[in-house]
Order: C-alpha cells, then sequence, then structure tokens
C-alpha cells in the first residue's frame, strides 16, 4: 500500500491512533445509519399498519407486524409480471449492447474502415446532448419508425435498439480494444483467421472484465430508466417495475406501496451483495481512468 | 533476373493491386460490423436531433404540418412557468454542484484514508445507486419527509429540540430536500471513480508536502485537489448536465409542480407540453432552448477549467 493524505506511522502511533480509531468508529456508525437507515425503515416501514405510521414518536420496531402489506402489494400491482418484464428488458439490453458495440467498437479499433473515425466523432458529439432535449422526437420516432412505417410502443425492442446507440459503452469497449497489441490481430489475420473469427476467439475473451462492466452499466440503465419506459411502455401489461409502482401510487395505500418499493428494490439489491466484489473492481477499473 | 521481374504481369493482369483490394474488403467487414450500431444511432439519435430541431419550428394541427418560423419560441418564452422552471433548476444545480459535488469527494478522500472496513464502507455508499429510483424516491416522500412529526426527517430534529420543516408542501424547502435525496440515491458513482482516482496519486507527492510542513488541509488543496483535476472537472461538467435534466424528483417527491410551482422543472416543462398540452412543437422548442443554454455553460466552463 502507498502513503496516502496522511502518514502510516502519524496513524499507527499514540494520539493518531486514538483519533484514526474514533474517526473510524464515527464514520462506520454514521455512513450504517445514513446508508442502512433509510432501507431498514422501508422494510420495517411497510410492515406497520396505517395507524402505526402516523405515530409520534415514530417506533423503532413494528408492534404489530402486518405482512399483509407485502401480500398485497405482490398481487395487487402484480409485482410478478413487472419485475419479469423489467428483467426480460434488461437481459435483452445487455445482449444487444453487446452483440453491436463490440462489433462497432472492435471494426473502430482495429478494422479502421474508411470515415470510422467520422462515424466515431459522430457517436461521440450525442454524449454531449442531454437525454431530455430528445424525448420528444425519440418518442415521434418510435411511435412511427421512418421508412418502416412501424410503432414501436408497448414492444421491447423500443428499449432494446435505443440502448445500443450508447457512445459512453462504445468509446469504453473501444478504448480497450485499442490495448490489445496489434501484433496479436497480425498473427491471427497472418494464420487465415477471418475477423468475425477473430474477435470472438481472440479479442472477446481477453475482453472480460470490460464486457463485464458494460452488461453492469446496460442492466443498471434498464433497472433505473424512468421516462422513457414510461413514455414507451404505456400498456399495463409491458410496464417496468419502476413505471409500474409510480402508476399504481396514485390509489394504494402508502405502507402498500412502499412494501412494492421494498420487493423492487430487493433483486438488484441482492445481486449487488453477491457479486459486489466483482461488481466494485469492475467499475473502478474500467471507470474514467487516465 | 527472371525471378525478380516474374511478380510484376500479375498486378497489372488484376487491375487492382491485391494490396487495395484487401482494402476494400477490409473495408467491408468493417462497415459490416459497425452497421448495427450506426442504424440505432441514426434512428434514435442523429434522426431525432435534426427531427427536433425541424419541428422546435413547425405548428401541427389536425395532421397539417406548417412552417411557422419563431412562434414556438415566442409562446414558450412568453408562458411565466419557464422564467419559474429555469429558476428552480438553476437553483438546483447549484445546490447539487455544493452538496452533490463537494460530499462525494470528501467522502472519498476519507475512505481512502482508512485501513479498516473500507469494503464495507465503499458497498454501503454505493447501495442507494442499485435501488430503482421510484423504490428510493417513495421513501423518501412517504417516510422521510412526512409533514408531520412523524416523519422522519421531523422526527430527528424534534429529538434535536429543532423546528420542523413541512419539507414537499413547503415552498422553501422543496429543492433543498429535492437535492438531499437525489445526493443520497447517486453518490455511490462519483465516489467510487474519485476513489480509483485518488489511488494513483503518488504517495512521495504527500511526503514531500508533508517534509515542507503542510498540514492536512494544505496536503488536500496542494496535492490531493490538483492531482485529480481531470476527474474533478469532468465530473462537474457531467453533474451540471445531470441535474439540469432534473425531472423524476419533481414527478414523484412534489407530484409534478410541487407546491404554487416550487419544484417544476426545465425537463418538467417539456414533459408536461410534450405529452399532457399535447404541444409537441412547443416541447421540441424547449429541448433546443435547453441544448443551446447547456452549451453555452460547456462552452463558458471549458474555458475556465482550461485557461489555468
Amino acid at each position: 500500500m502507498t502513503r496516502t493524505l496522511i502518514s502510516h506511522a502519524q496513524l499507527r502511533r499514540g494520539r493518531g491512533r486514538v483519533i484514526y480509531w474514533t474517526l473510524l468508529t464515527v464514520v462506520v456508525v454514521g455512513f450504517t445509519l445514513v446508508f442502512l437507515g433509510p432501507l431498514y425503515w422501508m422494510v420495517t416501514g411497510a410492515l406497520k399498519s396505517g395507524q402505526e405510521i402516523a405515530q409520534t414518536p415514530p417506533t423503532l420496531f413494528p408492534q404489530d407486524p402486518q405482512p399483509q402489506n407485502y401480500v398485497d402489494a405482490w398481487t395487487q400491482l402484480d409485482l410478478a409480471k413487472l419485475l419479469f418484464n423489467t428483467f426480460y428488458y434488461a437481459a435483452g439490453a445487455v445482449l444487444f449492447q453487446l452483440v453491436f458495440d463490440t462489433a462497432a467498437a472492435y471494426a473502430l479499433s482495429k478494422l479502421r474502415p474508411a470515415f470510422g473515425n467520422v462515424i466515431l466523432g459522430a457517436m461521440l458529439a450525442t454524449l454531449m446532448i442531454p437525454a431530455m432535449v430528445l424525448i420528444v422526437p425519440q418518442y415521434q420516432t418510435v411511435i412511427d419508425l421512418p421508412v418502416l412505417d412501424i410503432s414501436l410502443i408497448d414492444s421491447p425492442f423500443a428499449i432494446w435498439l435505443p440502448m445500443v446507440a450508447n457512445a459512453f459503452n462504445i468509446f469504453l469497449l473501444k478504448r480497450f480494444f485499442d490495448s490489445i497489441p496489434e501484433e496479436i490481430m497480425a498473427a491471427a489475420f497472418v494464420d487465415g483467421a477471418t475477423p468475425l473469427r477473430t474477435l470472438w476467439s481472440i479479442i472477446l475473451p481477453m475482453s472480460r472484465p470490460i464486457l463485464g462492466v458494460v452488461s453492469i452499466f446496460a442492466v443498471t440503465a434498464v433497472w433505473k430508466d424512468f421516462l422513457w419506459p414510461l413514455l414507451v411502455m404505456p400498456h399495463p401489461e409491458t410496464r417496468t417495475i419502476s413505471v409500474g409502482i409510480y402508476a399504481f401510487a396514485a390509489g394504494t395505500p402508502q405502507n402498500v406501496v412502499v412494501a412494492a418499493s421494498v420487493i423492487a428494490a430487493l433483486p438488484t439489491v441482492v445481486i449487488f451483495l453477491i457479486f459486489q466484489r466483482n461488481i466494485m473492481s469492475g467499475l473502478t477499473a474500467g471507470s474514467l481512468k487516465g | 533476373m527472371a525471378v525478380m521481374t516474374a511478380p510484376a504481369p500479375v498486378k497489372a493482369e488484376a487491375g487492382v493491386s491485391p494490396k487495395s483490394r484487401r482494402k476494400i474488403r477490409d473495408n467491408l467487414t468493417g462497415h459490416a460490423f459497425l452497421i448495427g450500431a450506426i442504424l440505432c444511432f441514426a434512428l434514435f439519435m442523429w434522426y431525432p436531433m435534426i427531427r427536433g430541431l425541424v419541428m422546435s419550428f413547425q405548428h401541427t394541427r389536425r395532421g397539417v404540418t406548417t412552417w411557422v418560423g419563431w412562434d414556438n419560441y415566442v409562446r414558450i418564452v412568453n408562458d411565466p412557468s419557464f422564467w419559474v422552471a429555469w429558476k428552480n433548476t438553476f437553483y438546483f444545480t447549484a445546490l447539487a454542484l455544493i452538496v452533490g459535488f463537494a460530499v462525494p469527494f470528501f467522502v472519498a478522500i476519507l475512505l481512502n484514508e482508512f485501513r479498516h472496513a473500507k469494503g464495507y464502507l465503499r458497498v454501503l455508499v454505493y447501495l442507494p445507486v442499485m435501488l430503482p429510483p421510484a423504490s428510493a424516491l417513495f421513501l423518501f416522500k412517504y417516510y422521510a419527509y412526512d409533514p408531520s412529526e412523524a416523519g422522519l426527517f421531523n422526527a430527528i430534529l424534534t429529538s434535536l429540540h429543532l423546528p420542523t420543516s413541512e419539507w414537499m408542501q413547503s415552498t422553501t424547502m422543496t429543492m433543498p430536500a429535492m437535492v438531499i435525496a437525489s445526493t443520497w440515491m447517486n453518490m455511490g458513482g462519483a465516489v467510487l471513480i474519485y476513489l480509483a482516482s485518488l489511488q494513483n496519486i503518488p504517495g512521495d507527492l504527500y511526503e514531500a508536502a508533508e517534509l515542507d510542513g503542510a498540514g492536512i488541509w494544505k496536503r488536500i488543496w496542494h496535492v490531493t485537489i490538483p492531482q485529480t483535476r481531470l476527474i474533478l472537472a469532468l465530473l462537474a461538467m457531467m453533474q451540471i448536465v445531470a441535474t439540469m435534466q432534473l425531472f423524476i424528483e419533481p414527478l414523484i417527491l412534489a407530484n409534478g409542480a410541487g407546491t404554487q410551482d416550487s419544484a417544476t422543472s426545465v425537463a418538467y416543462l417539456i414533459y408536461q407540453h410534450g405529452f399532457f398540452q399535447n404541444d409537441l412543437n412547443g416541447a421540441a422548442a424547449l429541448g433546443v432552448i435547453m441544448l443551446v443554454v447547456l452549451a453555452a455553460f460547456s462552452a463558458v466552463y471549458l474555458r475556465l477549467s482550461t485557461k489555468d
């Protein structure tokens, strides 16, 4: 470990040691309260009755737990369907992004076709455009696709295809492919491998970490997106979990809405806790370094 | 001699040299690999960009589209909520820069100093990022910002003998409350990125600063901040662009506009015009205005951040 702001020696001796442990304790307790506390409040709050939730001062434990809230949330909001939809859209988004974005990044990095830099530039330029600016014309495009004249409303393609147009991921992938030595490519071509074969057997196996990062980004993007699925998946049958909860919130008791929020949050939180080591190292390694 | 001249006829025969033929073939395969991404960009990015601009100068009524020049812009700018929305959006962005930008940086500096519980703290900070935003916001709306004394925040304030607030129902606390919720939800990503760049700072820089008698704050000011300047500048820019698009927080926390328009944002106004008032052209014009404002902002920002 290299040294940081404060030297190790200083932290290990006398006063520094006391300050270090005090500060660490304060931070661990404080962070637990700030980041885990609200989640605890959410999980237990959803177990409380309507009266108990309005009680002052608030109770720390539910006095008369009402698991019925969770059952109501599950059945009334058809959470199974909403969760399935969200997973389905997320899985498709990962697949579409991995196929089209890696192919594009590979072409731009290794095959370098004519006008490649112009195309990359036009893609990167879209990073400067805030999503909100394009929301209306994008919606117009989806309800009536040019040339094909079909509507993608309520179709998963309305989520999958726009996800491919992600300049950030193409840039991340291209930078990673750029770091793979040219000699490896040349050797493969001399052996008579086609570009597709080279991508599949040489480049992709070397790129697992970055493919992991792109997949995480794709899943979280679908999981967290709100306005786009609200617009293009209007039918209750095709909604995502976030939109579903929002749509039901108006006429549903607060505790049931919060119970639904807890269930909605569970899958990603559990996946994150299981894979947190890989996700964290992947994200920090793949994020804007250098 | 014969051996040396032999390859020449082959080249002449083909018309195109094998080298350039390979080049054409490589180009074709290259573009074949690009085609999926290009089509998606064309359909969902490049075409909507042009279409949005064109739409902002048009008017469509009963399927008939006419060119109306600056009419949409005039109408949008003369709408009183336009200025309220900009005022709110700027206020949110400014608050989010002060809170949402400084807090993750200092959290990252703090975490980087610890030798223990580092993994646990990192997971904690990133945990809210994994929640669907609707989940996190309903938690804040119903439990934290409950205007009665039963609300989590009010209960804490009461126990500290501080005055309580009506949060989302008060006009002054709406924005700060939205910034708190938004920072809590989103700071994990920034903390991870800062941590990664803090780990790249060479330790001897701190060593040297310490030998020169620099205290902790001076070391942060003269070593940590200059060494992470690029990432700081980049994330500040991303933060500005992200917060300018404030949408889901007002929609869920404040039911859209909030009490007396205290939560109306520019993005929310785009949504209103585009999808409720059936004024797609007005929404497109608002989008173009937002883009121009952000571009101007970025230009000034880039100028300032590259100057010194």
